[in-house]
């Protein structure tokens, strides 16, 4: 048991450095690197992902070590893009920096290969995207439901998924208040 | 496949052991029994399931089942309002309320670009800890109850109690406090003159109560029996899972977001990180116990330093909710609040996202609010640490004993309303 205050060491990385050094790696394969609220987000395509993710974990001077989330979103109302993405909340313990990794998914097949090999926390993160927005990650080893019941249809955070649930509250029984009658 | 008795003749009316009780010959290599853990059990706090494989006392394999719990509040927060949405952030992790509401607060004032005062700061610095304190007495309460400990539940309880007080004194809520608000804090009330004092006499009481359960507990034989060496988390593998709070510092890292990325003016509070050694279950135990003596100096700063001036941020802004002696004494200040509230109008975000990870008692709590310039958020993505506090526990429980599951499975703090959400 020791007391420790790191607060001098705690140096956090700048945007402007860590966005030179990603794009000196990996160039032009870099969709979009912009800054919003104050992190940094790099957009990827999946066909780069994992390559892109695999740099930035091993890497010695960036060494993003630890996988913080792992969500899909529906940008079904928003327009202009693929109809998913997925984002990875990334964080370098040495660095003490934050990257938001941004990979669209489209609709027609929606897959993406699975950071379960970089990251254990992955696991349970990318079974949620997949009971949640219906995206496949190919080469995760247990692809089911997590939050929903096996025996769920639907996704139901993809934004034409009702609020109300579908098959629910249609199907209760009316009860008619006598005294009204 | 051995027998013990000798055969008998059956034809005498006696049974032939070789053959009619074949099936109840103990065979320990092979036979393996399936229990299940929860969901209701008084051990699991909550809806948990762990379906653990048995070799008589032996775990030989575990596999969590979840979401017995969840109730679609990420769904349900795209259907509401920024404000509202408050009031859904304390039903995730139900033991520290506050500070779910702090840190999704902080990323919608992040989106709107709203900066509160000094004093707000303040205020929610000393809710939060007050939250940090409750959680992590409720959890080495219950933990030492696992354990068979029950005295310091008690004692640890009653300490509860009196924080729920205080939040009643000043929130008029005692569990969902649902207290802050885009740009301060819910406008009912300001802050009672005697909720100060109280908090600071609550702390003088806390202190002793710490002290009582660390000689109670600490260095009990039989406790340290049960927990030292017991669910060892080693640093590159709590990375590897993701895992933060008190279960990251029990193995010796010291990561705290309140220093690493300080937020809501916690820059200005002196306060160390207690880090443990070997990762194991005392070691968290004592990382959260010394958390309290921590959390408890960081109130009196703030106490001591508690800035004057306005709670309030800018009150003529259109994104915060006016004074409510306004909204009944004025026509401009009743138009402001329906402008805000009803559900056709409201306060716009501008389009982006924003993320602010704050460090709730169990680890990184933060909430990934996007804004599509709606009235409420597009997406509202939750990062709950037990979600990826809990991923690890098959690794620990393999090769342990059954009675080791209680006491790993309350070390790690998992409330089932965060991990389902």
């Amino acid at each position: 048991m020791a007391l420790q205050t790191n607060r001098e060491q705690d140096v956090m990385a700048s945007n402007q450095e860590i966005r030179e050094l990603v794009l000196a790696r990996f160039g032009e394969r870099i969709l979009a690197a912009e800054e919003e609220c104050g992190q940094l987000a790099l957009t990827v395509s999946r066909d780069d992902h994992f390559e892109l993710l695999k740099l930035l974990k091993e890497s010695a001077d960036l060494g993003y070590d630890i996988l913080m989330d792992l969500f899909g979103v529906d940008y079904l109302e928003m327009g202009g893009r693929e109809r998913y993405g997925v984002i990875y909340q990334l964080y370098s313990l040495g660095r003490n920096h934050r990257l938001r990794v941004r990979v669209p998914v489209p609709e027609q097949d929606p897959r993406l290969d699975s950071a379960v090999p970089l990251w254990a926390a992955a696991n349970w993160a990318e079974r949620e995207v997949h009971d949640m927005y219906g995206i496949t990650f190919s080469g995760h080893p247990n692809m089911t439901r997590i939050l929903c019941p096996d025996d769920f249809s639907g996704f139901p955070l993809r934004k034409d998924f009702p609020v109300q649930g579908i098959g629910y509250r249609e199907n209760f029984e009316k009860i008619e208040n006598p005294k009204t009658k | 496949m051995t027998t013990t008795g000798k055969s008998m003749d059956s034809k005498n009316g006696i049974l032939n052991r070789e053959t009619d009780f074949q099936e109840f010959v103990y065979q320990p290599q092979e036979e393996r029994l399936f229990l299940n853990f929860g969901p209701s059990h008084p051990a699991t706090h909550g809806t948990l399931r762990l379906v653990l494989e048995l070799d008589g006392e032996r775990v030989v394999d575990c596999v969590p089942e979840i979401g017995y719990l969840h109730h679609g509040f990420e769904k349900l927060g795209e259907y509401r309002t920024y404000n509202q949405v408050v009031t859904i952030t304390d039903r995730m992790n139900y033991v520290s309320p506050f500070n779910n509401n702090l840190a999704y607060i902080l990323s919608v004032e992040k989106l709107f670009g709203i900066e509160v005062s000094k004093r707000a700061q303040y205020l929610r610095v000393i809710l939060a800890e007050l939250g940090r304190i409750m959680d992590h007495a409720v959890c080495i309460g219950t933990h030492a109850m696992d354990l068979g400990a029950f005295t310091a539940l008690l004692y640890l309880i009653r300490e509860r109690e009196n924080i729920y007080n205080l939040y009643e004194l000043l929130t008029g809520t005692r569990l969902t406090v649902s207290y802050a608000r885009v740009g301060g804090f819910a406008r009912d009330r300001g802050i009672p003159a005697d909720f100060m004092p109280r908090t600071l006499a609550v702390c003088d009481g806390l202190l002793k109560t710490v002290d009582e359960v660390d000689r109670l507990l600490s260095h009990n034989s039989i406790y340290l029996g049960r927990t030292r060496e017991v669910g060892i988390i080693t640093p590159a593998a709590a990375a590897d899972y993701g895992i933060t709070g008190p279960c990251l510092r029990g193995s010796g890292v010291p990561f705290d977001l309140r220093q690493a990325a300080p937020y809501s003016g916690y820059e200005d509070f002196d306060f160390d990180i207690p880090v443990g050694s070997t990762g194991d279950v005392w070691d968290r135990y004592m990382v959260r116990l010394e958390e309290m003596r921590q959390s408890v100096g960081i109130i009196r700063q703030a106490i001591a330093n508690f800035p004057e001036g306005e709670l309030y941020a800018d009150s003529d802004s259109k994104v915060i909710l006016p004074p409510k002696d306004d909204v009944y004494g004025s026509i401009e200040g009743l138009i402001h609040q329906f402008e805000i509230i009803m559900l056709n109008r409201g306060a716009r975000a501008p389009r982006g996202e924003a993320y602010i990870p704050t460090e709730a008692p169990n680890g990184e709590l933060g909430y990934h609010v996007i804004s599509n310039e709606g009235n409420g958020p597009y997406r509202f993505r939750v990062r709950p640490p037990s979600f990826y506090n809990f991923q690890i526990i098959p690794s620990l429980l393999r090769g342990r004993l059954l009675s080791d599951t209680v006491a790993i499975l309350s070390s790690l703090n998992i409330i089932a309303g965060e991990l389902d959400r």
